[in-house]
């Protein structure tokens, strides 16, 4: 799925947020680079259609997956009714199993979303945007909280099972983006 | 870890029986018919004995019971659309509240005389416990809808997930706390207005109009009686309800889970 962005603005009482951005991101993996407070957030928010932006055109027509600033799980239910809940009748329990394991969270089968550590859930976030069909993926810091060895194990499984999807990935991390071989858009 | 105890406790029960006992010894000693005035606990006991193995004990039971329970149902179910429909529009909201507060603040007597000219004594306990009830369970629905997290309703809508999951896995968990509070509160409420419409509107064959009838005879021993009956029945069917809003609270976690049972969210 290609996305086109062009000269994007948004501004929360009165301060740009977003200024005239602009670029296109094909398949394969894009980094959103910005300081705090840039933007990069809003960006997301605006491809995923959950805000509107105040000018600029956005052409992103397709099946979005998405891994949130916040987890955003089912903090009652476990990890697969997490993703049977967010994938309905697309949830296999092979391949999500798969994918668990791939990320480290295999054996946590029957266990809260609320008893699981920050890192965990952060994975579940991923696992659920990874296994859900989808042309596009919008990822908000998804290795966030994660220590070196985990974050590399969840970049692995990212480039694995990422397939054909294009890939926009906000990120602090300059080696996120060499590591993925992404391309990199800088937000003023 | 130990359940926390509640303030009940069975010796301050027993102390109060006691004292119940000898204030109605000391009357029946000191008055010629002073055992009318008050009868005692042991009296009421044997009295509700007698009466429970009656078949008009229990046929006034199911009579006032289907009355009551079925105003407290309908109620659930008005207040549950019309929540959901002031959750979404806001407008809705503002219409439904004059006579929602209108209804909380009015006295239940005022409903019950004025209920009598419109409706038969028949009708009485039913009306009267939706009324009650009302205000209770819409308001508790409404902010238990209200305080639905938006952040997982957009997680939702990013994954495309019907609204039949949505209501499952979003709304339910989050709303259900809210509807089993108000129906322990209105479930009470509705026993309490309820009976009250039957001593004042004598339907037939209800427990409220046998409540009147032992006031009238000066048998108090039935008047004990029978208001024991309606507590422990108000509180049977508290519970029995608050068992099934449970069951679904725990059936709708686990249809998400495999096979995993685990405590209630709190």
């Amino acid at each position: 799925m290609e996305i086109r962005v062009e000269h994007l603005w948004k501004s929360y009482n009165g301060a740009a947020v977003l200024r005239d951005v602009t670029f296109t991101a094909g398949p394969g993996f894009t980094c959103i680079m910005a300081p705090s407070g840039g933007g990069k957030t809003t960006l997301l928010r605006i491809l995923l259609g959950l805000e509107t932006a105040d000018s600029g055109t956005v052409e992103a027509a397709g099946c979005w997956a998405a891994v949130f600033q916040e987890d955003r799980l089912l903090e009652h239910l476990d990890a697969a009714g997490n993703l049977r809940f967010a994938l309905g009748g697309q949830y296999d329990a092979a391949r999500a199993g798969a994918v668990l394991a791939e990320l480290g969270l295999d054996g946590v089968d029957g266990k809260a979303v609320r008893d699981f550590s920050g890192g965990m859930g952060r994975r579940l976030a991923l696992g659920r945007a990874l296994l859900a069909k989808s042309d596009a993926l919008a990822l908000d810091e998804p290795f966030a909280g994660l220590d070196a060895k985990t974050r590399q194990r969840a970049r692995e499984t990212l480039r694995r099972r990422a397939g054909a999807r294009t890939v926009l990935l906000v990120t602090h991390d300059e080696t996120d983006a060499a590591e993925l071989d992404a391309q990199v858009i800088r937000l003023a | 870890m130990a359940r926390p105890k509640g303030p009940l406790r069975a010796w301050a029960v027993l102390a109060w029986l006691a004292v119940w006992q000898v204030a109605a010894m000391a009357l029946a000693a000191a008055y010629p018919h002073g055992g009318l005035l008050l009868a005692s606990p042991l009296s009421s006991l044997r009295r509700l004995g007698e009466l429970a193995v009656t078949v008009p004990f229990w046929r006034a039971v199911g009579w006032s019971a289907c009355r009551i329970l079925g105003g407290f149902l309908l109620s659930c179910l008005a207040a549950a659309v019309l929540a959901a429909l002031a959750a979404r529009y806001p407008k809705a909201a503002e219409l439904f509240f004059p006579p929602v507060a209108a209804v909380k603040a009015t006295p239940v007597a005022s409903f019950i005389i004025l209920a009598l000219v419109w409706l038969d004594s028949g009708q009485l306990p039913l009306f009267i416990a939706f009324l009650m009830v009302f205000p209770t369970v819409y308001l508790n629905l409404l902010e238990g809808i209200r305080q639905t997290d938006g952040k997982l309703l957009e997680m939702a809508r990013v994954f495309r997930v019907s609204p039949a999951r949505r209501l499952r896995g979003i709304y339910l968990p989050q709303v259900l706390p809210y509807f089993r509070s108000a129906a322990s509160l209105g479930l009470g409420l509705c026993w309490k207005a309820g009976v009250a419409a039957e001593v004042i509107g004598l339907p037939a064959g209800s427990m409220g109009e046998r409540l009147y009838t032992a006031k009238i005879y000066y048998q108090t021993p039935d008047l004990f009686a029978w208001t024991a009956a309606i507590v422990a029945v108000s509180m049977a069917f508290e519970r029995l309800f608050l068992k099934l809003v449970d069951s679904l609270l725990l059936w709708q976690i686990n249809n998400f889970t495999i096979g995993v049972s685990r405590p209630l969210p709190k």
